[in-house]
């Protein structure tokens, strides 16, 4: 079998390109073609560089929280991780901001961002869409692939961003996920993912609704070794992609006061006529229902992860010995 | 949905006009003993030459409306004349019997199988019964429940679905619907036995798919299968329902569509007219196709049927790399 390296002979990149990055080799066993794919280092951007909306900034310096309404300084918000220091609530948070705080420094290394969505029906207005979201976020798709460390433990991990097309799963989310699932398998890590998603994304039709299945069933491959799966539920994680791999981790986790669940209240409230609870479909409301293992603070979460990371790592240590 | 006798295709008018005034013909000839035949011939003539003109030029609008014609068959109605020997299992052990997901055990001519599939009801009172055929999680944890014994016992899975949709409830939401879509969808894709899903009528998105992961996907010539409603998806891109007839074709929802994009394998045909004017028609066709994909399936080393599912699912996506 000849390698490929996707880098020089593909894309013509000349060796230099590459230096002062590690390169991660490996064999996709999962392809009935199967290649070694050549994946260069890219450097983790400093969040500073993503200019915070208009929305959230009134004034470029003070933002108002959604649940106590009290003005934060901007600086002071960013410095606690967007959760508001008067009332706790959180933000939204962007793929690459998250990574940032989330990771040890340095650790991380972004894996197949190649991958980025076509438009596979020609559907009215999706490439208009894809622009203007690639514009807003500076991301390429939405979701962020790639392997580093938490508290020293290394794993993969994906982290989703909702500023991307309200981060819907489309065939180039679907197939990023996948991959690192598959990587994972072989590599025999585990793996954390992010969710922060409306669902599927209706401009790739049929084709969306069959990431559901590719993910899910990619997740197999990770249960056939005993690896483990982290699904860390953020606001809001709904419809197809809590319908599919984001509900199916060994351990759920969420941050407090997320929207999570598969119909949405406003359809619930058309079709049935019924009323809702306070708190419908908020963290609290699914770990009272028993559909999730913890709500876990975003300050608390490294740690958390951590020990949880740790408590696999040990078992697999037992299995190989 | 309720109004079953009233039920209209607007497109079909002109043909049940025509029909109308044939009938009407005949039993004036037979009343006042005149011969027409001559001119109920033509006439009959012109209405199949009508009849093959509409049916097969339909839009994908006009396929969605057959879909959901209330008399189109449900899945009690196929296992009567598809399958033999049919014992309803129930329940998911956890929570309920859910009437809207119907399974159990029947034989495919001489194959033990267990089946599966969404029932919509066939008049008002049964489809408050069925929740017009929308399952709550209770019914795709039976699913999963019959699945996975199917899978012990090695007996093949056949499923068929016909769902408008995941069903927008509180307590299908309080008792975890995402989690038992996603999880049956993880399970029929790791099931160690051949499945065959059949799309007899309405593909609606993750109620679909909960069923829907198989070894050969096949689907009735008149079904739709898509990620959202053309509803939905005009109120989201043109803020207008009305306009569901545009997203039906933009959405690529119909058979060809979805052979097209390689998420379906093969297209059952449906009488002309639909599959609701000929019930014992579309059963055999449907058994036939059941047959035909069965046999190889149940032949093939375990092995191969699981890792072809895999890459079956896994090149369904459309993407640059650059
Ligand atoms: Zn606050």
């Amino acid at each position: 079998m000849k390698e490929i390296n996707y880098d020089k002979d593909v894309f013509g990149l000349s060796d230099q390109q590459d230096e002062g990055g590690d390169k991660w080799v490996f064999k996709d066993l999962f392809r009935s073609k199967q290649k070694y794919v050549t994946i260069r280092q890219r450097e983790v951007p400093d969040s500073s560089l993503h200019e915070p909306s208009k929305k959230e900034v009134p004034d470029g310096l003070w933002v108002k929280c959604d649940q106590c309404n009290q003005m934060i300084y901007h600086k002071d918000l960013v410095k606690n991780i967007k959760v508001c220091p008067k009332c706790q609530f959180h933000f939204r948070i962007g793929a690459w901001e998250r990574i940032n705080y989330l990771v040890d420094p340095g650790s991380f290394q972004e894996l197949f961002a190649t991958v980025t969505s076509d438009d596979p029906l020609k559907f009215p207005a999706y490439q208009e869409k894809l622009a203007k979201s690639k514009k807003a976020t500076e991301l390429e798709e939405g979701v962020v692939t790639g392997v580093g460390n938490i508290g020293g433990v290394s794993l993969a991990l994906g982290v989703m961003d909702f500023g991307f097309i309200g981060g819907s799963m489309g065939s180039a989310i679907g197939e990023k996920l996948v991959r690192l699932f598959e990587y994972a398998a072989e590599h025999g890590l585990s793996v954390v993912t992010f969710s922060a998603s409306g669902g599927a994304r209706m401009y790739e039709g049929i084709l969306s609704l069959m990431q559901m299945a590719t993910t899910c069933q990619a997740l197999n491959c990770l249960a056939e070794q005993a690896l483990l799966y982290i699904s860390v539920l953020t606001d809001p994680t709904t419809g197809g992609v809590f319908a599919s791999f984001a509900s199916q981790g060994d351990i759920v986790v969420a941050e407090p006061g997320a929207l999570i669940g598969f119909a949405g209240a406003r359809v619930i409230k058309q079709t049935t006529r019924q009323t809702l609870p306070a708190g419908f479909q908020k963290s609290e409301f699914l770990l009272e229902h028993g559909m999730i293992d913890l709500i876990i603070n975003r300050k608390e979460l490294r740690n958390t992860l951590a020990r949880l990371l740790r408590y696999h790592q040990r078992r697999k240590r037992v299995i190989n010995q | 949905m309720s109004n079953v006798s009233n039920y209209n295709l607007d497109f079909e008018k002109p043909l049940k006009e025509l029909e109308k005034r044939i009938e009407e013909i005949r039993l004036f000839a037979e009343e006042k003993q005149i011969d027409m035949s001559e001119e109920i011939r033509r006439m009959e003539e012109k209405a199949r030459s009508l009849k093959l003109e509409i049916f097969k030029n339909l839009t994908p609008w006009q396929k969605v409306q057959i879909a959901r014609h209330p008399k189109r068959p449900t899945f009690l109605e196929y296992i009567e004349l598809i399958f033999h020997g049919f014992i309803e299992l129930h329940g998911d052990r956890l929570y309920r019997d859910d009437p809207a997901l119907v399974g159990g055990l029947a034989y495919l001519e001489d194959i033990p199988v267990t089946i599966i599939g969404q029932q919509k009801g066939r008049d008002t009172k049964e489809n408050i019964f069925r929740n017009f055929g929308m399952p709550h999680p209770e019914g795709y944890r039976k699913a999963i429940r019959l699945m996975k014994q199917a899978e012990k016992f090695g007996r093949p899975v056949i499923t068929f679905v016909d769902v408008a949709g995941a069903f927008p409830g509180k307590e299908a939401e309080e008792r975890g619907q995402g989690e038992a879509v996603a999880k049956a969808i993880m399970e029929m894709a790791g099931l160690k036995t051949p499945i065959i899903v059949v799309i007899t009528g309405e593909g609606g998105s993750g109620g679909a798919l909960a069923v829907g992961v198989g070894d050969r996907v096949l689907m009735l010539e008149n079904a739709y299968y898509s990620v959202i409603t053309p509803e939905g998806c005009a109120s989201i891109l043109w803020k207008d329902a009305s306009k569901a007839e545009q997203a039906a074709e933009v959405l690529r929802l119909t058979a060809e569509d979805l052979v097209e994009l390689q998420v379906v394998d093969e297209i059952i045909p449906e009488p002309l007219g639909g599959a609701h004017t000929a019930y014992e028609e579309m059963a055999a066709n449907i058994k036939g196709s059941l047959l035909k994909n069965l046999y190889p399936l149940i032949n093939d080393d375990l092995n191969t049927v699981l890792s072809r599912r895999y890459q079956k699912f896994r090149q369904l996506g459309r993407y640059l790399e650059e």
